[in-house]
């Protein structure tokens, strides 16, 4: 089998993997440097000397971020927001999902267009910021529970609650098991790698979510790490002209540090969760 | 005459049989009535934050004055159509629509084709360990914060007095760009920023569903073609494409039916007044309006024509995809 390997075959191989490699050093390339660069010298950084590792390194820069304290504030109502609004999200779309899925529920073909027209038409930002006023929820209330379900996710769910064997649901239902327990004992239990992905989902963009929370919350003591981070890098003169002139460190550096406090975290879970997901978007993304 | 009284004794009937119908309906929903619990907290929240903003949509046939209220202002008809379309706000609106068009055609031209074939190059990978680690690098920028996408784009691309980023120093030295020029600041600049932004962030992770098509291509087709002496380029054009054919309908389909909205939130973190003119799209426009303007009838006027494109286009793209082939997104 190997001598069959023809010659233009061996060459598109190489070439592929070339490529291929490029892209992703490419692709990770920036996190790298941003930590050379948030590590690394004044004189070495401004001279352009850092290109891939750091150069006359020094912590001062993630000193002067352990000691921010608005930093620590929106870092902390980030995780807030996301642990509570993640299970928020996950709970309306579990429960919704599988009563979506289920056959004998009255107007069920209604149900399902109506949470599948809400990936087709919306109602625009305008009525969006209009409602969350009217409703009072202009606040951290509305960051949790505005942001609610996104019908992907559902159909996710509801095409894999629809997989397992309608076998286990009868005779479940023959041992007395009710709409709650069916759920919970038999469905949940059976569908972790679907609900994983989901909760990823969910989880990454309440991590990383950052216009509405720009619009939506007014107090600095409220604010999540994305608008915070943002708010830097728009003040990035102001940040600057505050810094003593003789620091150590670039002040592009303390940007690249604060980027780089925001990556760690995604960076740490990230392992754990690709090995879920890879199946996940599979599953939801060509099948359904 | 006669038949008076029959017909009574049918309409009784039939309200007897409505009744009986309802009475069913009632009984199945008590005795069910842990299923449509499930079901509530979702209705209630598609109810709330989807569905009630869409009646909100009623202000842009009005005067909308907030004091007001959307029932109590003016009715105004079309007006605010009007003037976004032949009015005082309409080369702001024609400027944002030509833009949205430009930036996500482009999008599209360069965007489209690189997952695709990324998943063709990752499949020729056959070390496990190697594919892994490479598709597992190009997936993580996805999983990055606008916020931190767009932070590291700005500060490795600045050129002020106080520093140089290490991208606009490469470009100089390159000599694809002259000293003092602000890539960020000039409107020239933006919609390859905003392209190549977007291919790093999210080419590795669309790419998947691409790759996970390829390898559900049964083997006996690449042995078969193999036997007949086809070469690679043969083989991918009599195999590969046509095995990947559904799944890149379905991705031009749904790409084509989100035409309108180009990643906004990019486009907030990386524009600024100096690249309003190839930057500014519909969503950034309805935002200025609508709530940094203060004008919430304008805005929410321009959100729905933009909602409506959209929509139509979603729909066309899955009619024409539904006469072409099989597939479809209902």
């Amino acid at each position: 089998m190997q001598q069959r390997i023809s010659r233009s075959e061996r060459s598109f191989k190489i070439f592929a993997i070339t490529l291929v490699s490029a892209f992703s050093l490419l692709a990770f390339f920036p996190v790298i440097y941003a930590f050379s660069a948030s590590i690394s010298g004044k004189f070495a950084y401004d001279a352009g000397q850092v290109v891939l590792l750091p150069k006359d390194a020094t912590f001062e820069v993630y000193k002067l971020i352990y000691a921010d304290k608005g930093l620590w504030i929106s870092f902390t109502n980030t995780l807030f927001y996301t642990i509570f609004g993640t299970a928020w999200s996950l709970f309306i779309s579990i429960t919704g999902a599988y009563a979506l899925g289920k056959r004998r529920l009255l107007f069920r073909r209604t149900f399902n267009f109506l949470v599948v027209f809400t990936m087709w038409f919306s109602a625009g930002m305008v009525p969006l910021f209009l409602n969350y006023t009217d409703l009072g929820v202009d606040n951290r209330w509305g960051i949790i529970f505005g942001f609610g379900v996104q019908a992907f996710n559902v159909i996710l769910l509801r095409s894999f609650f629809a997989a397992i064997p309608h076998e286990i649901e009868e005779a479940a239902r023959i041992d007395g098991a009710n709409e709650f327990q069916m759920l919970f004992n038999i469905f949940v239990p059976m569908s972790k790698a679907a609900i994983a992905t989901v909760a990823l989902f969910y989880a990454t963009s309440r991590w990383n979510g950052y216009f509405w929370a720009r619009m939506l919350l007014a107090e600095p003591t409220e604010l999540p790490l994305q608008v915070y981070m943002r708010i830097l890098i728009e003040n990035y003169r102001m940040v600057f002209d505050d810094m003593p002139p003789d620091l150590p460190y670039s002040p592009d550096s303390y940007i690249f540090a604060v980027l780089i406090c925001s990556i760690i975290p995604v960076l740490i879970i990230y392992p754990y969760i690709s090995r879920y997901f890879a199946k996940g978007v599979n599953l939801g993304g060509v099948k359904e | 005459m006669a038949s008076l009284p029959n017909i009574k004794q049918q309409k009784s009937e039939q309200q007897e049989s409505e009744k009986n119908q309802f009475l069913i309906v009632v009984k199945t929903l008590l005795k069910d009535y842990r299923l449509y619990l499930l079901l509530l907290p979702m209705v209630l929240w598609y109810a709330l934050m989807f569905y009630r903003p869409l009646a909100g949509l009623l202000i842009s046939f009005k005067n909308f004055q907030p004091n007001l209220g959307a029932m109590g202002s003016d009715f105004v008809g079309f007006a605010n159509f009007e003037s976004l379309i032949d009015g005082a706000f309409s080369p702001q609106f024609w400027r944002s629509f030509r833009n949205t068009f430009v930036i996500s055609l482009y999008g599209l031209i360069f965007g489209f084709p690189i997952p695709i074939i990324l998943a063709i190059f990752f499949s020729e990978i056959v070390n496990n360990f190697v594919r892994g680690f490479t598709q597992t690098l190009s997936y993580l920028p996805h999983f990055l914060s606008e916020v931190t996408i767009t932070g590291l784009v700005l500060t490795m691309l600045r050129n002020s007095e106080a520093s140089t980023g290490i991208l606009s120093g490469f470009l100089l030295n390159l000599g694809l760009i002259e000293e003092g020029t602000k890539i960020v600041q000039n409107a020239d600049y933006f919609r390859p920023m905003f392209i190549i932004t977007g291919i790093w962030k999210e080419a590795g992770y669309s790419s998947i569903v691409f790759f996970a098509a390829i390898m559900a291509i049964s083997p006996v087709l690449y042995e078969a073609i193999k036997v007949d002496g086809g070469n690679k380029l043969q083989e991918l054009r009599y195999v590969t494409f046509p095995g990947m054919a559904p799944t890149l309908i379905i991705m031009i389909v749904l790409r084509i039916g989100r035409m309108l909205s180009v990643g906004f939130e990019r486009v907030i973190l990386l524009y600024n007044a100096n690249t309003y003119e190839t930057a500014d799209v519909l969503s950034t426009f309805v935002l200025r309006i609508g709530l940094e303007g203060g004008n919430q009838a304008m805005g929410a006027a321009a959100g729905m024509f933009d909602s409506l494109i959209g929509f139509g286009l979603v729909v066309g793209a899955n009619f024409i995809s539904r006469q072409i082939s099989d597939s479809s997104l209902w």
